[in-house]
């Protein structure tokens, strides 16, 4: 199946935890003009342009100073204007469990995450920590919380990972407009049918060594979750431990972990025109959360998972200790796909030829938090 | 006016360079400039307090007159070098990190 773009440049949008940079290029992507910082300083959790407009970017900006703030740009990222940071959660939010197992209160710390809708330039989702989801309708200038998905039922049962209770993952299903995935570290997989009213658990066949009964419905730490927009129903997860992939919507999961050197790892992403071709970083953990034998190598499956091959070309294939983490990899829609991802080393990986091989395009930024990439005319 | 001076990186959001002059009317409060500061400066809103608790965020404190005065009572003037503009309000994060 081939859903070939029809881009002249992209743009790579990169959050990192001192400012935001922006990188571009022609279609070529060899050489790249960089700039930034941008909010020089502030931890940049996410930054992430309109698939509608795509002059309008929408950015997560935050401290642990200053609290959130939302910036938003109409021309690309060249100028920005601070919108709305409120986000309070609807009535009384209640508890979610603590890191040793007792309740704590709900208290809003930042927004990990912003989903511009497909249709709508001022439509934007924001997932945020203590995990909930808001939206807004007026390009960001107010937020209101899809409240359905933290009263769920079982939010009493969730609980932080070590970065943070997040919601970090939002994917859009261009085929059904009130069809959206969500994920939370460490609740697991929601998904929503009727455009965040309610949700839906979908953690059946995940497996974690630290929850003792295999038909949980939440308490899995889900790192990244992916989807090839032609087939919305095959979803790509990357797990604290296991990359997964489902068939039905999230339904049912099942491991696809095959070959991997270590099957944890924090980005999972799919080529533009291929879905069954998927890209992952593996990370060996529990307690190093560095690359393998300190070789920094991206997995890619052409099978849909459980048959890997290390990308190497271009990528430091010796005393490689950095992190990629879970917001840190994107996909370009150019004819030949394009494939991006940032480490915590500052440095931003790009590849025009779908991985085969790889060029630094910035090597020393501060820590890269987030990695978004836009196809332009 | 009250002298009011906020860290760099809320001058850099509120797109302002070196002390602010608010005009706040007596009796003069840490709780009253940090009002006029927000309403002068809506963008500054939920930076320094929380919003739904307009409590000072923790990592803040509020200096004048070489005194930390981040736990007056809300009802407690200032010092009177403040409401008279003599010394500066400073509003300073917290030492921490890299």
């Amino acid at each position: 199946m081939s859903t070939k773009g029809n881009g002249n440049r992209v743009r790579v949008l990169v959050g990192t935890r001192k400012g935001a940079f922006i990188l571009e290029s022609d279609g070529k992507r060899r050489d790249w003009n960089v700039a930034g910082p941008f909010f020089g300083g502030w931890e940049m959790y996410h930054v992430k342009g309109s698939p509608v407009n795509p002059d309008r970017i929408y950015a997560s900006q935050t401290s642990g100073w200053f609290g959130q703030v939302i910036q938003r740009s109409d021309d690309g990222g060249k100028t920005w204007e601070a919108v709305g940071n409120e986000f309070a959660y609807d009535g009384v939010p209640g508890t979610h469990q603590w890191y040793d197992g007792t309740a704590h209160p709900w208290e809003f710390k930042r927004v990990w995450h912003l989903e511009p809708s497909l249709t709508e330039v001022d439509t934007v989702y924001a997932g945020v920590e203590d995990a909930a989801m808001f939206k807004s309708v007026d390009g960001g200038k107010t937020w209101a919380e899809l409240s359905g998905l933290r009263e769920h039922g079982t939010g009493s049962q969730w609980q932080p990972g070590a970065g943070g209770m997040g919601l970090h993952t939002i994917l859009l299903d261009r085929s059904n407009p009130g069809r959206m995935f969500i994920a939370i570290s460490a609740a697991g997989a929601f998904r929503t049918e009727d455009g965040g009213a309610s949700w839906q658990a979908i953690n059946k066949g995940l497996l974690s060594q630290y929850i003792p009964d295999p038909d949980a419905e939440v308490g899995h730490c889900v790192h990244r979750i992916a989807m090839h927009h032609a087939r919305p129903q095959t979803l790509f997860m990357q797990k604290h431990w296991d990359v997964m992939r489902s068939d039905d919507g999230g339904s049912q999961w099942r491991e696809v972990s095959g070959n991997l050197p270590t099957d944890f790892g924090f980005v999972i992403d799919v080529h533009a025109h291929e879905p069954e071709t998927i890209y992952v970083v593996p990370i060996k953990s529990d307690s190093e959360h560095y690359p393998p034998d300190g070789k920094l190598r991206v997995y890619r499956s052409r099978t849909g998972g459980g048959e890997w091959e290390a990308l190497t070309a271009g990528l430091p294939q010796e005393h490689c200790y950095v992190n990629v983490l879970r917001e840190a990899m994107a996909v370009d829609s150019l004819d030949r796909c394009g494939i991006y991802f940032g480490t915590t080393g500052g440095q931003v990986y790009a590849s025009a030829d779908a991985g085969d091989t790889w060029l630094a395009i910035a090597r020393d930024l501060p820590a890269v938090l987030s990695v978004e990439v836009q196809t332009l005319p | 006016m009250i002298r009011v001076v906020i860290p760099m990186h809320l001058r850099t959001l509120a797109k302002v360079d070196g002390e602010l002059l608010l005009d706040v009317s007596a009796p003069v409060t840490a709780e009253r400039v940090i009002d006029v500061l927000e309403a002068d400066y809506p963008v500054l809103r939920g930076a320094i307090r929380e919003h739904a608790s307009r409590k000072r965020r923790p990592w803040l404190r509020y200096f004048a007159c070489e005194e930390d005065l981040s736990h007056l009572p809300p009802e407690q003037p200032l010092p009177e070098a403040v409401a008279q503009g003599r010394e500066p309000f400073f509003v300073v994060g917290a030492i921490a990190g890299g």
